[in-house]
Protein backbone atom coordinates (compact mmCIF):
# COMPACT_ATOMS: atom_id res chain seq x y z
CA UNK A 1 0.00 0.00 0.00
CA UNK A 2 3.14 2.29 0.77
CA UNK A 3 4.09 1.88 -2.69
CA UNK A 4 1.06 4.30 -4.40
CA UNK A 5 0.44 6.97 -1.57
CA UNK A 6 4.32 8.03 -1.84
CA UNK A 7 4.43 8.08 -5.36
CA UNK A 8 1.46 10.14 -5.49
CA UNK A 9 1.89 12.50 -2.99
CA UNK A 10 5.72 12.44 -4.48
CA UNK A 11 5.63 13.45 -8.39
CA UNK A 12 9.37 13.38 -9.67
CA UNK A 13 8.90 16.65 -10.85
CA UNK A 14 8.62 18.61 -7.82
CA UNK A 15 10.80 16.63 -6.29
CA UNK A 16 13.97 18.77 -6.18
CA UNK A 17 12.05 22.31 -7.27
CA UNK A 18 12.80 25.16 -4.92
CA UNK A 19 9.69 26.07 -3.62
CA UNK A 20 10.38 28.96 -1.66
CA UNK A 21 9.71 32.30 -3.40
CA UNK A 22 10.04 35.70 -2.16
CA UNK A 23 7.19 36.79 -0.21
CA UNK A 24 4.75 39.49 -1.55
CA UNK A 25 6.45 42.45 0.63
CA UNK A 26 2.88 43.39 1.28
CA UNK A 27 2.05 40.20 3.21
CA UNK A 28 5.40 39.75 4.89
CA UNK A 29 4.45 42.00 7.63
CA UNK A 30 0.86 42.30 8.24
CA UNK A 31 -0.21 45.45 10.67
CA UNK A 32 -1.09 44.41 14.11
CA UNK A 33 -4.68 45.35 13.66
CA UNK A 34 -8.03 43.12 15.29
CA UNK A 35 -9.69 42.91 11.51
CA UNK A 36 -6.28 41.12 10.91
CA UNK A 37 -6.87 38.56 13.35
CA UNK A 38 -10.35 38.45 12.67
CA UNK A 39 -9.94 35.72 10.33
CA UNK A 40 -8.00 33.31 12.43
CA UNK A 41 -10.28 33.86 15.75
CA UNK A 42 -12.99 33.18 13.50
CA UNK A 43 -11.76 29.85 12.05
CA UNK A 44 -10.79 28.77 15.93
CA UNK A 45 -14.43 30.26 16.89
CA UNK A 46 -16.40 28.42 13.94
CA UNK A 47 -14.31 24.82 14.93
CA UNK A 48 -16.61 24.31 17.99
CA UNK A 49 -19.85 24.12 17.33
CA UNK A 50 -19.88 21.02 15.76
CA UNK A 51 -18.15 18.98 18.32
CA UNK A 52 -19.88 20.54 21.08
CA UNK A 53 -23.15 19.81 20.24
CA UNK A 54 -22.16 16.20 19.08
CA UNK A 55 -20.83 15.89 22.60
CA UNK A 56 -23.86 17.22 24.29
CA UNK A 57 -26.40 15.46 22.15
CA UNK A 58 -24.05 12.18 22.94
CA UNK A 59 -24.03 13.33 26.66
CA UNK A 60 -28.01 13.88 26.75
CA UNK A 61 -28.56 10.31 24.79
CA UNK A 62 -26.54 8.69 27.59
CA UNK A 63 -28.36 10.44 30.32
CA UNK A 64 -31.65 9.81 29.37
CA UNK A 65 -29.77 6.30 28.77
CA UNK A 66 -31.55 6.05 25.17
CA UNK A 67 -28.49 4.29 24.14
CA UNK A 68 -27.32 1.76 26.75
CA UNK A 69 -23.87 2.83 28.44
CA UNK A 70 -21.86 -0.67 27.69
CA UNK A 71 -22.75 0.52 23.48
CA UNK A 72 -21.91 4.01 24.12
CA UNK A 73 -20.84 5.83 27.32
CA UNK A 74 -21.19 9.22 28.07
CA UNK A 75 -18.52 11.94 27.36
CA UNK A 76 -18.27 12.93 30.49
CA UNK A 77 -17.39 8.91 31.68
CA UNK A 78 -15.18 8.79 29.16
CA UNK A 79 -13.15 11.91 30.46
CA UNK A 80 -13.59 10.65 34.52
CA UNK A 81 -11.98 7.17 32.99
CA UNK A 82 -9.06 9.32 31.44
CA UNK A 83 -8.93 11.09 34.61
CA UNK A 84 -8.57 7.87 36.58
CA UNK A 85 -6.40 6.12 33.96
CA UNK A 86 -4.03 8.99 34.05
CA UNK A 87 -3.92 8.50 37.78
CA UNK A 88 -3.15 5.27 38.04
CA UNK A 89 -0.44 5.64 35.89
CA UNK A 90 -1.88 3.03 33.34
CA UNK A 91 -2.12 5.64 30.83
CA UNK A 92 1.35 6.90 30.89
CA UNK A 93 3.20 3.30 31.07
CA UNK A 94 0.96 2.01 28.47
CA UNK A 95 1.87 4.95 25.99
CA UNK A 96 5.21 4.65 27.05
CA UNK A 97 5.83 1.23 25.95
CA UNK A 98 4.09 1.93 22.77
CA UNK A 99 6.03 4.89 21.85
CA UNK A 100 9.11 2.38 22.81
CA UNK A 101 7.92 0.07 20.31
CA UNK A 102 7.26 2.69 17.66
CA UNK A 103 10.68 4.40 18.68
CA UNK A 104 12.69 0.97 18.22
CA UNK A 105 10.86 0.14 15.17
CA UNK A 106 11.09 3.04 13.66
CA UNK A 107 14.61 3.51 13.41
CA UNK A 108 15.31 0.39 12.72
CA UNK A 109 12.97 0.70 9.33
CA UNK A 110 14.36 4.11 9.12
CA UNK A 111 18.01 3.63 9.23
CA UNK A 112 17.66 0.19 6.76
CA UNK A 113 15.11 1.79 4.46
CA UNK A 114 17.78 4.84 4.03
CA UNK A 115 20.41 2.42 3.46
CA UNK A 116 18.90 0.73 0.78
CA UNK A 117 17.30 3.69 -0.61
CA UNK A 118 20.45 5.51 -1.20
CA UNK A 119 21.97 2.47 -2.96
CA UNK A 120 19.26 2.24 -5.12
CA UNK A 121 19.29 5.25 -5.90
CA UNK A 122 23.17 6.09 -6.48
CA UNK A 123 24.41 3.10 -8.16
CA UNK A 124 22.25 1.55 -11.00
CA UNK A 125 23.09 -1.63 -10.60
CA UNK A 126 22.26 -2.62 -7.16
CA UNK A 127 18.75 -0.85 -8.40
CA UNK A 128 18.60 -3.43 -11.30
CA UNK A 129 19.29 -6.45 -8.81
CA UNK A 130 17.27 -4.94 -5.50
CA UNK A 131 14.31 -3.31 -6.99
CA UNK A 132 12.21 -6.31 -8.30
CA UNK A 133 12.63 -7.81 -5.38
CA UNK A 134 12.24 -4.59 -2.75
CA UNK A 135 8.62 -4.10 -4.68
CA UNK A 136 7.41 -7.77 -4.55
CA UNK A 137 8.58 -7.45 -0.40
CA UNK A 138 6.55 -4.35 -0.53
CA UNK A 139 3.22 -5.46 -2.06
CA UNK A 140 2.02 -7.55 1.17
CA UNK A 141 0.33 -5.20 3.37
CA UNK A 142 2.57 -5.59 6.84
CA UNK A 143 -0.54 -6.46 8.45
CA UNK A 144 -0.49 -9.66 5.83
CA UNK A 145 3.32 -10.56 7.22
CA UNK A 146 1.91 -10.96 10.68
CA UNK A 147 0.67 -14.48 10.63
CA UNK A 148 3.92 -16.03 9.22
CA UNK A 149 6.04 -13.72 11.64
CA UNK A 150 3.78 -14.77 14.31
CA UNK A 151 4.82 -18.56 13.84
CA UNK A 152 8.34 -17.75 13.15
CA UNK A 153 9.11 -15.62 15.82
CA UNK A 154 6.27 -15.68 18.42
CA UNK A 155 4.68 -13.20 19.50
CA UNK A 156 7.26 -11.37 21.88
CA UNK A 157 8.65 -7.78 21.10
CA UNK A 158 10.36 -9.11 17.96
CA UNK A 159 7.21 -9.19 16.41
CA UNK A 160 6.10 -5.77 16.90
CA UNK A 161 9.49 -4.30 16.55
CA UNK A 162 9.99 -5.99 12.86
CA UNK A 163 6.71 -5.42 11.96
CA UNK A 164 6.49 -1.64 12.51
CA UNK A 165 10.40 -1.70 10.68
CA UNK A 166 8.46 -3.01 8.13
CA UNK A 167 5.93 -0.76 7.96
CA UNK A 168 8.90 2.13 7.90
CA UNK A 169 11.06 0.53 5.64
CA UNK A 170 8.99 0.42 2.57
CA UNK A 171 7.80 3.92 2.65
CA UNK A 172 11.14 5.50 3.08
CA UNK A 173 12.84 3.26 0.75
CA UNK A 174 11.09 4.34 -2.47
CA UNK A 175 11.03 8.13 -1.34
CA UNK A 176 14.61 8.31 -0.93
CA UNK A 177 15.18 6.28 -4.27
CA UNK A 178 12.74 8.30 -5.76
CA UNK A 179 14.33 11.64 -4.38
CA UNK A 180 17.94 10.59 -5.22
CA UNK A 181 16.39 9.76 -9.07
CA UNK A 182 14.68 13.08 -9.36
CA UNK A 183 17.87 15.33 -8.72
CA UNK A 184 17.73 16.97 -12.01
CA UNK A 185 20.71 16.42 -14.19
CA UNK A 186 20.84 19.96 -14.80
CA UNK A 187 22.07 20.56 -11.02
CA UNK A 188 24.59 17.61 -11.35
CA UNK A 189 25.98 19.13 -15.27
CA UNK A 190 26.58 22.66 -13.22
CA UNK A 191 28.11 20.49 -10.34
CA UNK A 192 30.64 19.07 -12.66
CA UNK A 193 31.20 22.27 -14.62
CA UNK A 194 32.44 23.57 -11.02
CA UNK A 195 34.73 20.58 -10.74
CA UNK A 196 33.11 18.85 -7.98
CA UNK A 197 34.30 15.66 -6.96
CA UNK A 198 32.09 13.07 -5.66
CA UNK A 199 31.72 13.54 -1.99
CA UNK A 200 31.14 17.29 -2.70
CA UNK A 201 28.74 16.21 -5.24
CA UNK A 202 26.77 14.04 -3.05
CA UNK A 203 27.22 16.93 0.32
CA UNK A 204 26.34 19.72 -1.83
CA UNK A 205 24.25 19.15 -4.29
CA UNK A 206 22.69 15.51 -4.81
CA UNK A 207 21.58 15.37 -0.66
CA UNK A 208 20.27 19.12 -0.64
CA UNK A 209 18.33 18.46 -3.53
CA UNK A 210 16.81 15.20 -2.59
CA UNK A 211 16.12 16.13 0.87
CA UNK A 212 12.52 16.85 0.37
CA UNK A 213 11.07 13.61 -0.66
CA UNK A 214 13.21 12.35 1.23
CA UNK A 215 12.23 13.52 4.46
CA UNK A 216 8.55 13.18 3.34
CA UNK A 217 9.16 9.64 2.93
CA UNK A 218 10.57 9.27 6.72
CA UNK A 219 6.93 11.54 7.56
CA UNK A 220 5.01 8.70 5.70
CA UNK A 221 7.37 6.21 7.65
CA UNK A 222 6.44 7.35 11.28
CA UNK A 223 2.60 7.25 10.34
CA UNK A 224 3.10 3.78 9.17
CA UNK A 225 4.92 2.88 12.15
CA UNK A 226 2.10 4.19 14.51
CA UNK A 227 -0.84 2.27 12.19
CA UNK A 228 1.16 -0.97 12.28
CA UNK A 229 1.85 -0.38 16.10
CA UNK A 230 -1.96 -0.27 16.72
CA UNK A 231 -2.69 -3.39 14.43
CA UNK A 232 -0.35 -5.62 16.26
CA UNK A 233 -1.01 -4.53 19.50
CA UNK A 234 -4.44 -5.42 19.05
CA UNK A 235 -3.59 -8.89 17.52
CA UNK A 236 -1.14 -9.80 19.75
CA UNK A 237 -0.04 -7.69 23.41
CA UNK A 238 -0.11 -7.59 26.63
CA UNK A 239 0.58 -4.13 26.95
CA UNK A 240 0.47 -0.72 25.23
CA UNK A 241 -2.13 1.32 24.10
CA UNK A 242 -3.51 -0.90 21.59
CA UNK A 243 -3.78 -3.64 24.29
CA UNK A 244 -5.71 -1.16 26.73
CA UNK A 245 -8.06 -0.85 23.72
CA UNK A 246 -8.48 -4.78 23.16
CA UNK A 247 -8.75 -4.98 27.22
CA UNK A 248 -11.63 -2.33 27.83
CA UNK A 249 -13.17 -4.40 24.96
CA UNK A 250 -13.49 -7.68 25.94
CA UNK A 251 -14.50 -6.40 29.47
CA UNK A 252 -17.16 -4.28 27.86
CA UNK A 253 -15.83 -1.24 29.07
CA UNK A 254 -15.89 1.23 25.89
CA UNK A 255 -14.77 4.18 28.39
CA UNK A 256 -11.67 2.45 28.86
CA UNK A 257 -11.48 1.94 24.91
CA UNK A 258 -12.37 5.52 24.08
CA UNK A 259 -10.36 7.09 26.79
CA UNK A 260 -7.61 5.00 25.17
CA UNK A 261 -8.44 5.59 21.06
CA UNK A 262 -7.84 9.25 21.89
CA UNK A 263 -4.58 8.91 22.65
CA UNK A 264 -3.82 7.13 20.00
CA UNK A 265 -5.32 9.68 18.12
CA UNK A 266 -3.24 12.92 20.15
CA UNK A 267 0.26 10.90 19.35
CA UNK A 268 -0.42 9.80 16.30
CA UNK A 269 -0.66 13.56 15.49
CA UNK A 270 2.05 14.70 17.73
CA UNK A 271 4.38 12.51 16.10
CA UNK A 272 3.66 14.22 12.41
CA UNK A 273 3.90 17.85 14.07
CA UNK A 274 6.92 16.81 15.67
CA UNK A 275 8.37 16.27 12.23
CA UNK A 276 6.54 18.94 10.61
CA UNK A 277 8.42 21.21 12.63
CA UNK A 278 11.84 19.61 12.47
CA UNK A 279 11.29 19.89 8.31
CA UNK A 280 10.18 23.93 9.04
CA UNK A 281 13.77 23.80 10.99
CA UNK A 282 15.79 22.06 8.60
CA UNK A 283 14.42 23.70 5.75
CA UNK A 284 15.34 27.13 6.76
CA UNK A 285 18.30 27.67 4.75
CA UNK A 286 15.61 27.13 1.28
CA UNK A 287 14.45 30.89 2.53
CA UNK A 288 17.26 32.16 3.44
CA UNK A 289 18.89 31.41 0.06
CA UNK A 290 16.05 34.05 -1.59
CA UNK B 1 24.12 1.51 -20.44
CA UNK B 2 25.02 -0.51 -22.55
CA UNK B 3 22.27 -3.36 -21.57
CA UNK B 4 19.19 -2.62 -23.18
CA UNK B 5 16.01 -3.24 -20.56
CA UNK B 6 14.67 -6.47 -21.86
CA UNK B 7 18.68 -8.43 -21.46
CA UNK B 8 18.40 -6.55 -17.92
CA UNK B 9 15.34 -7.83 -16.33
CA UNK B 10 17.13 -10.94 -15.75
CA UNK B 11 19.23 -9.44 -13.01
CA UNK B 12 16.19 -8.27 -10.94
CA UNK B 13 15.57 -12.19 -10.36
CA UNK B 14 19.00 -13.06 -9.14
CA UNK B 15 17.98 -12.56 -5.75
CA UNK B 16 14.46 -13.88 -5.31
CA UNK B 17 16.03 -17.15 -7.24
CA UNK B 18 19.35 -17.38 -4.26
CA UNK B 19 16.83 -16.97 -1.67
CA UNK B 20 14.73 -19.95 -3.26
CA UNK B 21 17.73 -22.06 -3.86
CA UNK B 22 18.64 -21.23 -0.13
CA UNK B 23 15.43 -21.80 1.18
CA UNK B 24 15.23 -25.13 -0.77
CA UNK B 25 18.86 -26.45 0.35
CA UNK B 26 18.38 -25.84 4.16
CA UNK B 27 15.32 -27.26 4.28
CA UNK B 28 16.29 -30.71 2.42
CA UNK B 29 19.84 -30.91 4.27
CA UNK B 30 17.75 -30.46 7.30
CA UNK B 31 19.46 -27.87 8.67
CA UNK B 32 16.20 -26.19 9.90
CA UNK B 33 12.98 -26.96 11.71
CA UNK B 34 11.21 -28.11 8.50
CA UNK B 35 8.12 -28.05 10.55
CA UNK B 36 8.13 -24.34 11.00
CA UNK B 37 10.04 -23.87 7.58
CA UNK B 38 8.73 -25.74 4.87
CA UNK B 39 9.99 -26.64 1.87
CA UNK B 40 9.24 -24.69 -0.90
CA UNK B 41 7.92 -27.43 -2.92
CA UNK B 42 5.39 -27.84 -0.14
CA UNK B 43 4.09 -24.85 -0.61
CA UNK B 44 3.36 -25.45 -3.90
CA UNK B 45 1.72 -28.74 -3.55
CA UNK B 46 -0.52 -26.92 -0.78
CA UNK B 47 -1.17 -23.87 -2.77
CA UNK B 48 -2.96 -26.37 -5.78
CA UNK B 49 -4.21 -28.77 -3.62
CA UNK B 50 -6.14 -25.22 -1.90
CA UNK B 51 -6.84 -24.48 -5.30
CA UNK B 52 -8.56 -27.07 -6.61
CA UNK B 53 -10.48 -28.94 -3.39
CA UNK B 54 -10.22 -26.21 -0.78
CA UNK B 55 -12.32 -22.50 -1.03
CA UNK B 56 -10.09 -20.45 -2.78
CA UNK B 57 -12.60 -19.27 -5.46
CA UNK B 58 -14.78 -18.66 -2.56
CA UNK B 59 -12.34 -16.97 -0.54
CA UNK B 60 -11.20 -14.68 -3.24
CA UNK B 61 -14.50 -13.55 -4.42
CA UNK B 62 -15.71 -13.41 -0.36
CA UNK B 63 -12.63 -11.28 -0.11
CA UNK B 64 -12.98 -8.91 -3.30
CA UNK B 65 -16.82 -8.08 -2.68
CA UNK B 66 -16.15 -7.04 1.04
CA UNK B 67 -13.33 -5.00 -0.73
CA UNK B 68 -15.89 -3.76 -3.19
CA UNK B 69 -19.18 -3.10 -1.37
CA UNK B 70 -16.75 -1.10 1.43
CA UNK B 71 -14.47 0.77 -1.81
CA UNK B 72 -18.55 1.71 -3.21
CA UNK B 73 -19.67 3.34 0.07
CA UNK B 74 -16.64 4.77 1.31
CA UNK B 75 -15.79 6.74 -2.13
CA UNK B 76 -19.78 7.77 -1.98
CA UNK B 77 -19.58 8.80 1.38
CA UNK B 78 -16.03 10.91 0.49
CA UNK B 79 -16.96 11.79 -2.73
CA UNK B 80 -20.23 13.49 -1.22
CA UNK B 81 -18.26 14.99 2.33
CA UNK B 82 -15.33 16.44 -0.05
CA UNK B 83 -17.95 18.48 -2.31
CA UNK B 84 -19.73 19.67 0.40
CA UNK B 85 -16.86 20.98 2.52
CA UNK B 86 -15.46 22.20 -0.67
CA UNK B 87 -18.43 24.23 -1.91
CA UNK B 88 -19.67 25.52 1.27
CA UNK B 89 -17.46 27.99 2.80
CA UNK B 90 -19.39 27.55 6.22
CA UNK B 91 -19.40 23.71 5.87
CA UNK B 92 -16.02 23.66 5.74
CA UNK B 93 -15.46 25.74 8.29
CA UNK B 94 -18.13 24.60 11.11
CA UNK B 95 -16.85 20.13 9.99
CA UNK B 96 -13.38 20.50 8.69
CA UNK B 97 -11.93 20.98 11.95
CA UNK B 98 -13.67 17.98 13.32
CA UNK B 99 -13.12 16.06 10.27
CA UNK B 100 -9.21 16.74 10.38
CA UNK B 101 -9.20 15.80 14.18
CA UNK B 102 -10.90 12.55 13.94
CA UNK B 103 -9.04 11.50 10.66
CA UNK B 104 -5.64 11.34 13.28
CA UNK B 105 -7.46 8.22 14.94
CA UNK B 106 -5.68 5.49 14.02
CA UNK B 107 -7.35 3.34 11.22
CA UNK B 108 -7.36 -0.47 13.43
CA UNK B 109 -8.30 2.16 16.52
CA UNK B 110 -11.80 2.05 15.43
CA UNK B 111 -12.02 -1.94 15.24
CA UNK B 112 -13.29 -2.93 18.85
CA UNK B 113 -15.36 -0.12 18.48
CA UNK B 114 -17.14 -1.31 15.63
CA UNK B 115 -17.07 -4.77 16.88
CA UNK B 116 -19.30 -3.44 20.11
CA UNK B 117 -21.42 -1.33 17.74
CA UNK B 118 -22.25 -3.51 14.88
CA UNK B 119 -21.32 -7.26 16.01
CA UNK B 120 -18.54 -9.61 14.22
CA UNK B 121 -19.95 -9.85 11.16
CA UNK B 122 -19.51 -8.72 7.55
CA UNK B 123 -21.41 -5.13 8.07
CA UNK B 124 -18.60 -4.33 10.76
CA UNK B 125 -16.02 -5.48 8.18
CA UNK B 126 -17.60 -3.55 4.94
CA UNK B 127 -17.82 -0.54 7.17
CA UNK B 128 -14.25 -0.71 8.62
CA UNK B 129 -13.07 -0.70 4.81
CA UNK B 130 -15.62 2.21 4.20
CA UNK B 131 -13.88 4.28 6.38
CA UNK B 132 -10.40 3.50 5.58
CA UNK B 133 -11.64 4.86 1.73
CA UNK B 134 -13.44 7.69 3.28
CA UNK B 135 -10.75 9.92 4.41
CA UNK B 136 -8.69 9.91 1.02
CA UNK B 137 -11.43 10.18 -1.18
CA UNK B 138 -12.99 13.11 1.33
CA UNK B 139 -9.48 14.96 1.40
CA UNK B 140 -8.48 14.80 -2.05
CA UNK B 141 -12.36 15.98 -3.49
CA UNK B 142 -11.82 18.69 -0.95
CA UNK B 143 -8.82 19.39 -2.93
CA UNK B 144 -10.29 19.16 -6.20
CA UNK B 145 -13.01 21.37 -5.93
CA UNK B 146 -11.23 23.90 -4.27
CA UNK B 147 -9.41 23.82 -7.53
CA UNK B 148 -11.84 25.42 -9.47
CA UNK B 149 -11.45 28.83 -10.07
CA UNK B 150 -13.60 31.92 -9.55
CA UNK B 151 -13.42 32.51 -13.60
CA UNK B 152 -14.89 28.95 -14.56
CA UNK B 153 -17.34 29.54 -12.13
CA UNK B 154 -18.25 32.74 -13.15
CA UNK B 155 -18.31 31.93 -17.30
CA UNK B 156 -20.76 29.26 -15.68
CA UNK B 157 -22.62 31.96 -14.55
CA UNK B 158 -22.69 33.92 -17.86
CA UNK B 159 -24.33 30.80 -19.38
CA UNK B 160 -26.91 30.79 -16.70
CA UNK B 161 -26.07 27.25 -14.64
CA UNK B 162 -28.22 26.09 -12.62
CA UNK B 163 -26.95 25.03 -9.31
CA UNK B 164 -26.92 21.12 -10.15
CA UNK B 165 -26.03 21.80 -13.54
CA UNK B 166 -22.52 23.37 -12.04
CA UNK B 167 -22.26 20.77 -9.70
CA UNK B 168 -22.43 17.93 -12.56
CA UNK B 169 -21.50 20.47 -15.57
CA UNK B 170 -18.12 21.92 -13.95
CA UNK B 171 -17.13 21.42 -10.80
CA UNK B 172 -17.42 17.55 -10.50
CA UNK B 173 -15.59 17.29 -13.89
CA UNK B 174 -13.21 20.31 -12.64
CA UNK B 175 -12.05 18.28 -10.26
CA UNK B 176 -11.92 14.74 -11.08
CA UNK B 177 -8.67 14.67 -11.35
CA UNK B 178 -7.83 14.96 -7.56
CA UNK B 179 -10.98 12.61 -7.08
CA UNK B 180 -9.44 9.97 -9.29
CA UNK B 181 -6.07 10.11 -7.79
CA UNK B 182 -8.04 10.07 -4.63
CA UNK B 183 -9.90 7.04 -5.64
CA UNK B 184 -6.61 5.02 -6.96
CA UNK B 185 -5.26 5.76 -3.04
CA UNK B 186 -8.69 4.49 -1.42
CA UNK B 187 -8.46 1.17 -3.40
CA UNK B 188 -4.84 1.24 -1.95
CA UNK B 189 -6.38 1.43 1.71
CA UNK B 190 -9.43 -0.83 0.74
CA UNK B 191 -7.65 -3.86 0.31
CA UNK B 192 -5.56 -3.40 3.29
CA UNK B 193 -8.37 -2.74 5.35
CA UNK B 194 -10.08 -5.89 4.10
CA UNK B 195 -7.58 -7.56 4.56
CA UNK B 196 -7.21 -5.83 8.22
CA UNK B 197 -10.74 -6.79 9.16
CA UNK B 198 -10.39 -10.38 8.39
CA UNK B 199 -8.00 -10.48 10.83
CA UNK B 200 -8.95 -8.40 13.18
CA UNK B 201 -12.92 -9.40 12.84
CA UNK B 202 -12.63 -12.72 12.26
CA UNK B 203 -16.49 -14.68 12.11
CA UNK B 204 -16.59 -18.16 12.78
CA UNK B 205 -17.39 -19.75 9.15
CA UNK B 206 -16.61 -16.97 6.69
CA UNK B 207 -14.65 -17.46 4.05
CA UNK B 208 -12.05 -14.71 2.89
CA UNK B 209 -8.16 -14.83 1.58
CA UNK B 210 -7.32 -12.99 5.21
CA UNK B 211 -9.42 -15.97 7.14
CA UNK B 212 -7.91 -18.50 5.07
CA UNK B 213 -4.10 -17.29 6.73
CA UNK B 214 -5.63 -16.92 9.76
CA UNK B 215 -7.30 -20.37 10.06
CA UNK B 216 -3.54 -21.56 8.03
CA UNK B 217 -2.05 -19.80 11.49
CA UNK B 218 -4.24 -21.52 13.94
CA UNK B 219 -3.98 -24.78 12.54
CA UNK B 220 -0.07 -24.16 12.34
CA UNK B 221 0.14 -24.65 8.69
CA UNK B 222 2.66 -23.03 7.28
CA UNK B 223 2.73 -23.36 3.34
CA UNK B 224 -1.05 -22.09 3.41
CA UNK B 225 -0.19 -19.21 5.18
CA UNK B 226 2.98 -18.47 2.84
CA UNK B 227 0.44 -19.26 -0.25
CA UNK B 228 -1.74 -16.36 1.77
CA UNK B 229 0.39 -13.71 1.84
CA UNK B 230 1.58 -14.36 -1.19
CA UNK B 231 -2.16 -14.14 -2.50
CA UNK B 232 -2.95 -11.06 -0.86
CA UNK B 233 0.14 -9.39 -2.21
CA UNK B 234 -0.79 -10.53 -5.86
CA UNK B 235 -4.48 -9.31 -5.48
CA UNK B 236 -3.30 -5.92 -4.52
CA UNK B 237 -0.37 -5.35 -6.97
CA UNK B 238 -3.63 -6.27 -9.68
CA UNK B 239 -5.67 -3.76 -7.96
CA UNK B 240 -3.02 -1.34 -7.76
CA UNK B 241 -2.32 -2.46 -11.78
CA UNK B 242 -6.09 -1.71 -12.12
CA UNK B 243 -6.55 0.99 -10.98
CA UNK B 244 -3.73 2.99 -12.69
CA UNK B 245 -4.99 1.92 -16.00
CA UNK B 246 -8.10 3.20 -15.24
CA UNK B 247 -6.99 6.29 -13.89
CA UNK B 248 -4.69 7.14 -16.76
CA UNK B 249 -7.94 5.96 -19.06
CA UNK B 250 -10.17 8.51 -17.12
CA UNK B 251 -8.39 11.48 -17.56
CA UNK B 252 -7.04 11.17 -21.12
CA UNK B 253 -9.79 13.51 -22.50
CA UNK B 254 -7.70 16.17 -20.46
CA UNK B 255 -5.18 15.23 -22.94
CA UNK B 256 -1.73 16.41 -22.94
CA UNK B 257 -1.90 19.88 -21.75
Amino acid sequence: MSTTISTVALGDDIAALPRARPAPPARRRPPLKLAALWPRVRGWLLAWPVPLAVLALWQLAASYQWIPAQILPAPLTVAATFVDLFNTGELQSNTLISLQRVLFGFLTGAVLGLALGVAMGLSPLVKDYLYPTFKAFAQVPSLGWLPLLMMVVGIDEALKIILIAKSTFVPITLNTYKGLQGVPSSYIEVAKVYGFNRWQMLRRVVLPAAFPPIWNGVRYGLTHSWLALVGVELLASSEGLGFLIVYGRQLYQLDVVLAAVVVVGAVGYALDKILALIEARLLRWRRDAF
Amino acid sequence: MSLNPVSRDWRGLVLPAVFIAVWALVTHAGWVNTKLIVPPEKVLVVAWDYIVHGDFIKALLASLTRDGAGFVAGSLAGIALGSLLGVSRWAERLIGPTFHTIKQISLFAWIPLLSIWLGYNDTSRIVFVAVSVFYPVTLATFEGVKSVTRVQIEVAQVYAFTRSQLFTRLILPAASPQIITGLNLGLVYAWLATIGAEFLLPAYGDVGLGDTVIRGRAAFNVELVIFGMVLIGTVGALLNQLATRLEARALRWRGDR
